[in-house]
């Protein structure tokens, strides 16, 4: 059963990946977008880790994208259609990437895994305690850095979007 | 774990799902549209942690919690990679990367 959930979810992604970089309308890559994305939480919740689906969920399905929408509807007429790229330049850059996914499955499947067959669940609050404990492999100093990080952006990107008319209002 | 999944048949769909983002990224020309590419790159390497977590070390949290971090930084990168885009449309009416000339007047 959960094999053919899995086949299901990675046919979905690789698809939608594919119609998401060659459809010729904004809006609708975007959409393409948001069903890869879903797919991959699809797949977190398979492999046990909720609290990972749902951040998945939440902060790409929810926010990301609307955000990428937001811009799209902010600098396109809806209907408008893309410049595509050269048949030829599709072709190679095709071509280079069908030789590099050679290079990685042959690496990756020329390399023995020391699978460790396990049913660990794992919780939320093992989750939380691991990022915010100081003591051994603990992960306090990143959490705290990205939370000023996130900060940090959140200012910038309101100083950017909104540059000239501060510095307007200020002369 | 998924059963019946072998840690291989994983890895090559994340691999796959990475080099259509880089195939998008060299062959689009519009800014948004790399954007999206990106995000494609950055899933791909975010799905390549957890599996690899959950496969070969299952009893530490490391790839868990790299994952979520990730995720935080994509999401900084987005919202000002937006504003830079939105800013760029103001100046030159225009998010095509051909006429994307000028960092600064």
């Amino acid at each position: 059963m959960e094999k053919i959930i899995f086949y299901i979810l990675a046919l979905l992604m690789i698809v939608f990946a594919i119609a998401s970089v060659s459809s010729r309308k904004m809006l609708r890559s975007v959409i393409y977008l948001l069903f890869v994305l879903v797919s991959v939480a699809g797949i977190y919740f398979l492999i046990d880790y909720n609290f990972l689906g749902a951040i998945q969920l939440t902060v790409y399905a929810g926010g990301i994208i609307v955000l990428i929408i937001f811009s799209v509807l902010l600098v396109h007429h809806i209907e408008m259609e893309l410049e595509v790229a050269k048949t030829s330049k599709k072709i190679l850059t095709g071509i280079i990437c069908a030789i590099g996914l050679g290079v990685f499955l042959t690496t990756i499947y020329s390399y023995n895994f020391n699978v460790v067959e396990n049913s660990i669940s794992t919780t939320t609050e093992d989750i939380g305690t691991k990022l915010l404990s100081y003591g051994n492999g603990g992960f306090i100093l990143p959490f705290e850095v990205i939370s000023v990080l996130l900060l940090a952006a959140m200012i910038g990107a309101i100083i950017i979007a909104k540059g000239k008319k501060l510095t307007d209002k200020i002369n | 774990m998924i059963a019946g999944i072998s840690i291989y048949e994983i890895l090559t769909v994340t691999s796959i799902l990475f080099f259509i983002g880089i195939y998008g990224f060299i062959t689009r020309k519009n800014l948004i549209s790399i954007l999206i590419s990106i995000e494609l790159i950055m899933n791909a390497s975010v799905v390549n942690f957890v599996i690899i977590n959950k496969y070969l070390y299952p009893d530490i949290l490391q790839g868990v919690l790299f994952s979520i971090f990730i995720i935080a930084v994509t999401a900084a990168e987005t919202a000002l990679a937006v504003a830079i885009i939105i800013n760029l449309y103001r100046q030159i009416s225009s998010v095509e990367v051909k006429d994307t000339e000028t960092m600064k007047y």
